[in-house]
């Protein structure tokens, strides 16, 4: 067997791993691994402007595409300001490989230039982590951090390896199996378990589907719509599962949680069987926990056995892939159904039907200036639900959320459980490499596109021409909303447009422009839809479009931080009213 | 003897001896809230694979909850709880007292009492060895105090299950998982 480095061995890996495509840059401690990446055919390596960039690209190409998404980086710096996608990868179960330079073996802990203890930074944050100092490790090694992060409950994986070993000389040799005598993932349901989920919701007579986005790392979105219009039951998909279900579907009551639709609220809250599948009783959906759905039994299925019963006991727990969960399920329903049993649902389908008739999503169209739910709602009207949305984080993130209709998994993407400002316009270059002919729609707040809006150039120039949405109310609109309802009215720190001067700063078409970009801008809603289909005709460019909006637009439904869903309110001081004598 | 408390339980953890395993055990703990008691690391008869005894405190977080995270940890590759009557534990304890030529009698008396050992004396002070549970060793400590304590050092407890029976039997063999083809 011939002799190679080890950094020829990496790209080797890389390459035998299946990446297409890595996001990175280029630094000391990996600049070995750098000079035959050159070389290689298979991966094509783009070069992002920050180190986050390559994280969040990799993040949103994975959560696009459902692959494996890799970001690579050099030791120190480089490897730190991985740190957030990795931890936001973590928190949203985002299949990455990490792969970063580390300083030579014999300097390791020495505090040399530029090290960093990238694995131990990474140990709370990372499904595993490996230091590969030994040559010969690095095709095993990248061998387990894909079959790590791809498989049972997905998530980021870094293979840190020392510059001395990609230095060294070593042979390749791919791994036929994996020596991981701890890793073993449930992915097939236990029987029995399915026999009793099977009967508590033959039983119920009030039950909710509780979908997360297991669901869509799972691929069960076939099945899932088979196991709701199989029984009839009412759907709820989470921030994580938007597109899981089809929004236009009439059993669908749209999503949960703190900004969540009042009929997906009361839907869980008034349930007597919630059914969850992948989900994970996040505290944005419950709320506070303990007057949570509280006549409801619990059906809970996840393929990470640690998420059953962490916040809600669960009275059937169910460890599997929620595509086999569902596939059984079914399999016992539809036995069931010609044996002539079935629930028995119609007065609580025609419940959640009335409040989801008489409490649609909604927004005041202010007298003066430009809504944002109006641009975001013409936007998934025009974009169509074949488009790519990938958002930021905050009130623009809760209105993609809840006025773009998802018909399709993986064409919703955002930061869910980290809640990452920043997010957004790597992502979609992410997801724009991954799916080339879907049209890919950042949607973004100012606040956000300020933090990474630098990878416009990386998108410019490699020819990825993602589309941007910037809702722009200068402000850092969320914490400006919970200061309006919390903290009376007292703006501390939330106005990004703190100056006299005429013009906004930046200009963000003009910053648009100088990245290589189109830049449009829009303030009032007569010309909205003629800037989106200009946004639409160019596809040989990045487009930036400035939505100058109003700032004191906000985010409802909401159930305040903390309290219980029972208090959602559907505008501010205006409560819904549920005729319990209806159930 | 005294029992350990309602809130304590006995983890023995099989763990693949690899650098950074406690560092990422003990990350866990911290991280998720969890009170460890003792902690004590070594060998087992598998090469590769080390056990480690944790006797956990949890008062406030289900015992499921920590076992099931600590599973999830790739280079987890079981855990057992062993139960009070069902398990042998044991500490290690030296502690250094103080015995002139009219206190040295008593305190060997005491160490014979006790079925500790000497294994160090000056003529100021005997270091004493002993083995025993957690009930044992605050009994002793407690005889010796009037001696004068000068210095005590004690190892986390390891705990075997009763009975013919391994805990690591099967788990000792690796499964081996299928690696992703190399793409052509």
């Amino acid at each position: 067997m011939s002799e190679i480095t080890g950094a020829q061995s990496l790209v080797k890996s890389l390459e035998a791993a299946g990446a297409e495509n890595v996001f990175g840059i280029p630094g000391g401690a990996i600049l070995p691994a750098y000079d035959p990446l050159m070389d290689s055919t298979k991966v094509r390596h783009i070069l992002v402007r920050h180190e986050q960039g390559a994280g969040h690209a990799a993040e949103g190409y994975a959560a696009a595409t459902g692959k494996v998404g890799v970001c690579m980086a050099t030791s120190g710096p480089g490897a730190t300001n991985l740190v957030t996608p990795i931890a936001d990868a973590y928190m949203d179960s985002v299949p990455m490989v990490a792969i970063t330079g580390q300083v030579a073996e014999s300097l390791i802990g020495t505090d040399a230039f530029q090290e960093a203890d990238i694995r131990g930074i990474t140990m709370p944050i990372t499904k595993h982590n490996f230091l590969v100092t030994d040559p010969a490790d690095i095709p095993r090694r990248v061998a387990e951090a894909f079959h790590i992060a791809s498989t049972g409950r997905p998530g980021p994986v870094l293979v840190d390896v020392a510059k001395s070993a990609l230095q060294a000389m070593t042979t390749f040799q791919w791994p036929t199996e994996l020596q991981l005598p701890g890793y073993r993932p449930v992915t097939k349901p236990h029987a029995k378990q399915i026999r009793e989920a099977a009967r508590l919701i033959l039983e119920s007579r009030k039950p909710v589907l509780y979908v997360g986005g297991g669901t869509i790392r799972s691929r069960a979105h076939r099945e899932l719509r088979r196991l709701a219009e199989l029984t009839g039951i009412p759907v709820v998909t989470t921030l994580m599962a938007r597109g899981a279900f089809p929004d236009s579907h009439p059993q669908h009551l749209g999503m949960p949680g703190m900004h969540g639709t009042v009929a997906a609220v009361a839907g869980l809250q008034k349930s007597d069987l919630i059914i969850s599948l992948g989900a994970r009783f996040d505290d944005r959906v419950t709320g506070d926990l303990a007057t949570f759905a509280p006549g409801a039994a619990v059906i809970h299925a996840d393929i990470d056995p640690a998420e059953i019963g962490k916040n809600r006991h669960a009275d059937v727990p169910i460890v599997g892939d929620i595509r086999e969960v569902i596939s059984d399920l079914l399999v016992v329903l539809e036995a069931e159904r010609a044996a002539g049993r079935e629930g028995d649902y119609e007065s609580w389908v025609a419940y959640c039907a009335g409040i989801k008739k008489n409490y649609p999503l909604g927004y005041d169209t202010p007298a003066g200036g430009l809504a944002p739910q109006y641009v975001i709602e013409r936007l998934g009207r025009l974009a169509g639900p074949e488009a790519i949305y990938v958002a930021g984080v905050g009130q623009h993130q809760m209105w993609a959320a809840q006025f773009i209709g998802y018909e399709h998994p993986n064409t919703w993407l955002n930061s869910g459980g980290a809640g990452t400002m920043g997010y957004s316009v790597p992502a979609a270059m992410g997801a724009k490499v991954g799916r080339p002919d879907a049209t890919v729609w950042s949607i973004d707040g100012d606040g956000c596109f300020q933090m990474t809006n630098q990878e416009l150039a990386t998108c410019a120039i490699e020819n990825i021409p993602i589309k941007v949405a910037v809702i722009n109310n200068d402000n850092l609109g969320m914490v400006r909303q919970w200061q309006t309802l919390f903290y009376n009215e007292r703006y501390s720190n939330t106005n990004l447009q703190k100056h006299s001067g005429p013009v906004r700063i930046p200009d963000f078409p003009k910053l648009a422009e100088a990245y290589g970009c189109v830049g449009l801008s829009c303030e009032s809603a007569d010309d909205v839809d003629a800037t989106i289909a200009k946004a639409m005709e160019i596809n040989d460019a990045p487009v930036v479009v400035d939505f100058r909006v109003n700032k004191d637009a906000m985010v409802w439904p909401m159930i305040a931080g903390g309290a219980s869903n029972d208090e959602i309110q559907y505008a501010r001081d205006l409560a819904p009213k549920f005729d319990e004598d209806d159930i | 003897m005294a029992e350990l408390s309602t809130g304590k339980h006995t983890l023995s953890v099989l763990v693949e001896d690899r650098p950074g395993v406690l560092a990422r055990i003990a990350g866990l703990f911290s991280r998720r809230g969890f009170n460890i008691e003792s902690l004590a690391v070594g060998p087992t008869e598998h090469h590769g694979i080390s056990r480690m005894t944790i006797v956990v405190n949890v008062e406030e977080t289900p015992l499921e909850q920590v076992t099931k995270q600590l599973n999830k940890l790739v280079e987890v590759i079981k855990i057992v709880e062993l139960e009070q009557g069902q398990a042998v534990q044991r500490e290690l304890l030296f502690v250094k007292v103080g015995a002139t030529a009219e206190t040295r009698g008593q305190v060997l008396d005491t160490v014979q009492l006790f079925r500790a050992k000497a294994v160090d004396i000056s003529a100021d002070a005997v270091t004493i060895q002993i083995v025993g549970n957690r009930g044992k060793l605050t009994d002793f400590l407690h005889v010796l105090e009037p001696f004068g304590i000068r210095e005590l050092v004690q190892s986390g407890m390891v705990a075997i299950g009763r009975g013919s029976r391994s805990i690591s039997e099967r788990s000792a063999r690796p499964v081996a998982v299928p690696a992703p083809p190399a793409a052509s």
